[in-house]
């Protein structure tokens, strides 16, 4: 592959992403502005299918798959059901939201003002691709045999990180699951007690 | 070239379910819109893949495919539940 021809790849690259962002802002907006709560529900399950294809053109596959398997898949499961045991209308706010958006918006441009001081996207001098990221690079197809270095490291190399996470959300899927249960049978049993 | 007009189109054609899902006055028109996006996206995906030089890219979006109708189907449940709450 001759140089230039890489050049225009990388850039159309850059472009699909900005656009993807656009997507991804004009979804976050629209689901904090709508008040039908099954709406904004559906809204973030678009959001995160749009993510989950920003980390698949930035070659991120695994964080992809989590991203739509989680984000868009259950996660819309369990807000519709949610949902479905509170309400369906957001409830109007009687108070004024300009100083926690004040908030918000002072803390944004902070985090955006500390991007300022960081190395640039991909460079290759960042103290992040310094440290061990060389050393994946070198060995991680001959000691792991995965073609994909994400993959290498998330699966091999900081396999008990990973084993830790999955426990972590083991437990939290039953936790939600038993209270979601939980709350069904109690409403049942008042139900039929209203009926005696 | 021709991927990159398959892919702009692509993309156009997800602003436009995006805008559908954001007017949309009923929970189907959302649903359609929904689904349809997941679809685009997954042609999006393989789009990108022969676009970068990487084939490999169509496995990741058979794979979206099959991810795609769980949020659709979970809605679907969700209209049916509430249908039948209404009627009780």
């Amino acid at each position: 592959m001759d140089q230039k021809k890489y050049k225009g790849e990388k850039k159309i690259d850059l472009y699909i992403n900005i656009i993807i962002l656009i997507f991804v802002l004009l979804t976050g907006i629209a689901a904090v502005w709508l008040r039908n709560l099954v709406a904004s529900a559906m809204l973030l399950g678009i959001y995160s299918l749009l993510m989950a294809t920003l980390w698949v053109v930035l070659d991120a596959v695994d964080v992809a798959f989590t991203e739509a398997a989680v984000g868009a898949g259950i996660t819309t499961a369990l807000l519709l059901f949610s949902i479905w045991l509170t309400g369906k209308h957001e409830k109007k706010s009687t108070k004024k939201p300009w100083l926690p958006l004040i908030g918000v918006i002072a803390t944004g441009g902070l985090l955006i003002f500390g991007t300022i001081g960081m190395p640039d996207f991909g460079d290759p001098n960042a103290p992040a691709h310094l440290h061990v990221a060389p050393y994946y690079l070198q060995y991680s197809v001959s000691q792991t045999t995965s073609p994909n270095v994400v993959t290498a490291v998330l699966a091999s190399y900081r396999g008990f990180d990973t084993l830790g996470e999955v426990t972590v959300i083991f437990t939290a899927g039953i936790g939600v699951l038993a209270l979601l249960t939980g709350l069904r049978r109690r409403r049942r049993s008042q139900k039929l007690e209203i009926k005696k | 070239m021709i991927f990159m007009v398959a892919s702009a189109a692509l993309l156009f054609t997800i602003l436009l379910g995006l805008t559908r899902a954001f007017a949309g006055p009923t929970v189907y028109d959302r649903l359609l819109a929904v689904n349809n996006m997941g679809t685009k996206i997954v042609l999006l995906i393989a789009v990108i893949g022969f676009l970068m030089g990487r084939p490999d890219f169509v496995d990741i979006s058979l794979l979206y495919a099959l991810l795609n109708f769980i949020g659709t189907i979970a809605v679907l449940r969700f209209v049916k539940q509430q249908r039948r709450h209404a009627d009780e």
